[in-house]
Order: C-alpha cells, then structure tokens, then sequence
C-alpha cells in the first residue's frame, strides 16, 4: 500500500463538506437525509483508514455501530417524512415554519 | 498500482457524492448514491476490510437504499426548487471549514501525514472477519448489546409514526 494516510483523509474531509453543503442549501428532506448518509461514510471512510493504517481493528468495529445508528436513523427519519407527508401533503422544508419566528 | 486504484475509487466517489447534491430528480440522486456505496465498499477492500464492504453492500446498498427508493417512489413529489435561501451561506461556510482543516493538517507535526500502512501481522495470519469477530464479541460486547437495543427502539419508533390512526386517535 503506497496510499500515503493523508489521502484518505482528504477524501473523507471532501465528501463530509459535500455532505454538509447538501444538508445546508437542499429543500427535499429526502436529499437532506441521503448527505446526511453521505456525511455518515465520510466517517467511515475516516474509521477504517486509521483502522488499516495503525493495525488496530476496533476502527471497523465502530463502524459497525455507526451503520447500527445509519440504519436506525433511515427508518424513524423515513417514518417522520412519511407522517409529514400525510400531514402537509409536502416534503419541502420550507412548508414547515411552525416553530419559526 | 495501489494509488493508481486509489485515485480511481476517489474520484468515483467525489463524483457520484457531488451528484447527490446536484441532481433535481430524487431518484437520480438515491441512484448516484447507490453507485458511492459500491465505490466506498471498493475503497474498503484495498484497506483490507472486506467484511466491511461485504455489510457496506448488504447494509447500505441492499436495504438502506431501498427504502429510500421506496419512500421517494410512495410520495411521487414532482420536481420543484433545488436550493434556497441560505445557498451563500452554506457554500461560505463549506469554503472556510475547508480552509480550516487544511490549515489544521499542515499545522505542526506532520509526519503522521505520510504514514505508511502497519498491517497488524496477528490479523494478517487470522483473517479479516475472525479478528474483527473476536474484537465485537470480547471488548465491545456492551457497545454491541446496545446497537440492538437502539435497532429495537428504531423498529417500534418507525411502527408508531408511520402507523395510520394511533396519534391522531389520542389527539382528538
């Protein structure tokens, strides 16, 4: 493996800002969960990177957790998209301005 | 060779990550993200986690896709907006965290930057999955009870708020 650490590092860093500036400027909040999917393997990329590079396998331990809460977080958050869609008829986060000022 | 791979699965990757940004139609994007998990999976093999990418394409691929398709194709929303107000904000913000962790990387000590890979020689002669099952099942026994515990609470939690009639039958 002649992949400096450095690399993957960058790699996970870039995929976590496309993540967050999908999250940030997206009004579908299906598009919202899937960066937030994106910003999730960005970690994971980052997990068993230090995992291979320190020859330690508790990295990839803990990325099984996180695609535990991956998992668990698709299924409510799917769930409340659902209920909301039933509610408002839309998925726009723009039409949910109840708690707004 | 290895950063010639390397350079592939990344490229890929940032691409297809882009992508899920960019796409209006959300079945574009759930497809794109689809092709980034296969990518990534690929990424975890050259890192000598196949187990991992195995679960990656089963987990991700197989399942948590899947129900995001399912949900965009239930809703049938039509295309509207893509970006609102707080664009500049977000592509302002996005633009200094960049700037900040590569000030953060090149600060001080960084020599760990080039470190090369320390395959663990005990892991190496036993085989991904087996030590990965003898580290889930001795050290992190507790943490590995909990996830089922959140999976159980996740599963009720979906029950509840997609079930029709059980929370407007309190309300009203």
């Amino acid at each position: 493996m002649t992949v400096p650490m450095s690399y993957y590092l960058v790699l996970s860093g870039l995929v976590f800002l496309i993540g967050l500036v999908g999250v940030l400027t997206r009004r579908n909040i299906i598009i919202i969960l899937l960066s937030i999917e994106l910003m999730l393997n960005a970690t994971n990329i980052n997990f068993v990177a230090f995992s291979a590079y320190l020859g330690n396998v508790a990295g990839q331990v803990f990325v099984f957790f996180a695609l535990t809460v991956a998992a668990a977080e698709v299924a409510v958050g799917l769930a409340i998209i659902i209920a909301l869609y039933r509610h408002q008829s839309s998925i726009n986060v723009d039409d949910f301005r109840l708690l707004r000022w | 060779m290895a950063s010639l791979v390397f350079f592939y699965f990344a490229s890929i990757i940032l691409l297809t990550a882009s992508l899920v940004v960019i796409f209006r139609n959300p079945v574009y994007s759930a497809l794109s993200l689809l092709v980034m998990f296969f990518h990534v999976a690929g990424l975890y093999v050259t890192l000598h986690a196949e187990f991992l990418a195995v679960v990656q394409i089963m987990v991700y691929a197989g399942a948590i896709l899947v129900l995001y398709l399912f949900v965009v194709m239930l809703l049938n929303v039509k295309r509207e907006e893509r970006f609102h107000g707080q664009t500049n904000v977000a592509m302002g913000l996005g633009a200094i965290m960049l700037v900040e962790s590569f000030l953060l990387m090149l600060q001080g000590d960084t020599s760990w930057l080039s470190l090369e890979a320390t395959p663990n020689p005990e892991t190496m002669a036993k085989g991904n999955v087996e030590s990965l099952g003898e580290v889930l099942y001795s050290t992190y026994l507790f943490p590995f009870e909990l996830a089922s515990l959140i999976l159980l609470v996740a599963m009720v939690g979906a029950v509840i708020l997609s079930k029709k009639g059980i929370l407007e039958s309190k309300s009203s």
